[in-house]
């Protein structure tokens, strides 16, 4: 086996730096992700046809098709339709990852308002509350709490996704790990110390999803 | 160098305004660029500061993937690439470019395990499985030769020889003296010495078409620099002997 752990403490604060970068790349785009998924996901449950509809062919676009192909026109077609659109890597990073996420917290949310019970929305509009007045202080607050352990879950997945933005050149961690590859000559000893780094990123999250799922199914989030 | 040449231009003019020279490349190609920490070094790296200090301008050396480099220039997202790149005319006509003089002269090698008696010449390809770096002139030359096995294609060359040492494929072709390189840092490889496969190459800049006055600014570089003796002493540096 080719692991010299001298090349993996030497190339760790890179690797670091990386890491770094993975994790705000990923903090900004579920966080853009989070706006979009909400919108959409009121929207896919919407009484205005137009509303479902259209955001209904938005998920299964973003869905349907690959991040990596996604990410892959983002920043190199676009700027063909208009000089304006020419994104840098990082920006077309995370437009790739954030409408991506959008699509899937998208569903989250909306499995989320349709598991709070019809009576609900029935009581808070009886009450003389509109639409949207019931679903931001009534139906919104209870979807959720119940779509955080999903919610979680999503941020792993768009972490490791965010390893497709090194094709982009983006110095993220994988893309630091192939860098050291090539000046190293040397492939276990970077990769090595990419899983580990990875690793440290999503354990928290999926033991914090495990918590919160436990919590949420005892009904005391 | 150190005559303020003025140099006039569409191409020339924006970089200047913009005050910054943005080159593109993938930094995983030593000894032309790699990543030495956080810095990009290598042979191109030290001809792209040349560059920018002709046009009185800072270096942004950009890192991108080899795949896609060439629709990454024609999309603006550089203003010059300067990654190991032969000049070619499909590569002038499919991404419509204008190249710089040569600044190298290369042509394909094979490198092969350590060891490896068998593979001499290039009929000894034949029925091999063949790693090569995708879109490069190494693949190209490759698919010329008739009756290879299959043509493996990497993203990066390092990726290849990983592969080669690990048996899946039976050789590399890439160019002659990276290849002559990269066999110091690597002691489970090693070049097949003196067999050149396809013709001879030329390595230049490419720029947009509608910017090639920049390339009036390279060619007085790289005519400065082999003057002046200095483009012998980076081919030393950085590739320990002289061509």
């Amino acid at each position: 086996m080719d692991f010299k752990l001298s090349i993996l403490i030497e190339v760790f604060p890179l690797l670091l730096q990386g890491a770094w970068v993975t994790l705000y790349l990923t903090l900004i785009s579920i966080s853009i992700g989070l706006v979009i998924g909400l919108i959409l996901g009121v929207m896919r449950v919407s009484e205005n046809v137009a509303l479902r509809v259209f955001s209904l062919c938005y998920v299964e676009f973003f869905r349907g098709t690959p991040l990596l192909m996604q990410l892959v026109v983002i920043y190199y077609a676009l700027p063909s339709l208009h000089p304006r659109l020419n994104l840098p890597a990082v920006a077309a990073g995370i437009t790739g990852m954030s409408l991506n996420s959008g699509a899937y917290i998208a569903e989250i949310f909306r499995a989320g308002i349709q598991s709070i019970s019809k009576g609900q929305m029935e009581a808070a509009r009886s009450l003389g509350m509109t639409h949207l007045q019931a679903m931001w202080y009534v139906i919104l607050p209870q979807a959720f709490r119940v779509s955080l352990p999903p919610l979680t879950n999503e941020f792993v997945a768009l972490l490791k996704d965010s390893s497709l933005v090194s094709t982009l050149a983006v110095s993220e961690l994988l893309r630091k790990g192939r860098e050291i590859v090539a000046w190293k000559v040397n492939v276990f000893s970077p990769y090595a110390g990419v899983a580990l780094l990875y690793l440290a990123m999503t354990l928290p999250m999926t033991k914090l999803a495990r918590y919160l799922e436990r919590r949420v199914s005892e009904g005391r989030v | 160098m150190g005559i303020a040449q003025s140099y006039a231009g569409p191409g020339v003019d924006r970089v200047k305004k913009a005050g910054v020279l943005k080159v593109g490349s993938d930094i995983t190609y030593p000894p032309f660029e790699y990543m030495e920490g956080d810095k990009p070094v290598g042979f191109d790296v030290d001809l792209a500061n040349a560059i920018a200090k002709e046009l009185g301008v800072r270096l942004e050396y950009i890192n991108t993937s080899w795949d896609g480099i060439f629709a990454a220039l024609k999309a603006g997202k550089f203003d010059m690439l300067l990654s190991g790149i032969t000049i070619t005319e499909e590569r002038k006509k499919a991404f419509d470019l204008a190249f710089s003089d040569p600044y190298f002269l290369s042509g394909q090698g094979v490198a092969v395990r350590k060891g490896e008696k068998h593979i001499q010449k290039e009929d000894d390809l034949q029925g091999k499985v063949v790693g090569v770096q995708i879109n490069t002139t190494g693949q190209y030359a490759t698919e010329k030769i008739a009756g290879v096995k299959e043509i493996k294609k990497y993203e990066t060359l390092p990726e290849a020889y990983i592969d080669l040492a690990a048996g899946r494929v039976e050789a590399v072709v890439a160019d002659y003296p990276v290849i002559a390189d990269n066999v110091k840092n690597n002691d489970k490889i090693e070049l097949v010495e003196g067999l050149k496969l396809g013709e001879p190459e030329a390595l230049g800049i490419p720029v947009r078409t509608e910017e090639k006055d920049l390339l009036e600014v390279v060619n007085k570089v790289i005519q400065d620099l082999k003057a002046s003796g200095e483009y012998d002493e980076m081919v030393q540096k950085w590739f320990g002997a002289s061509k």
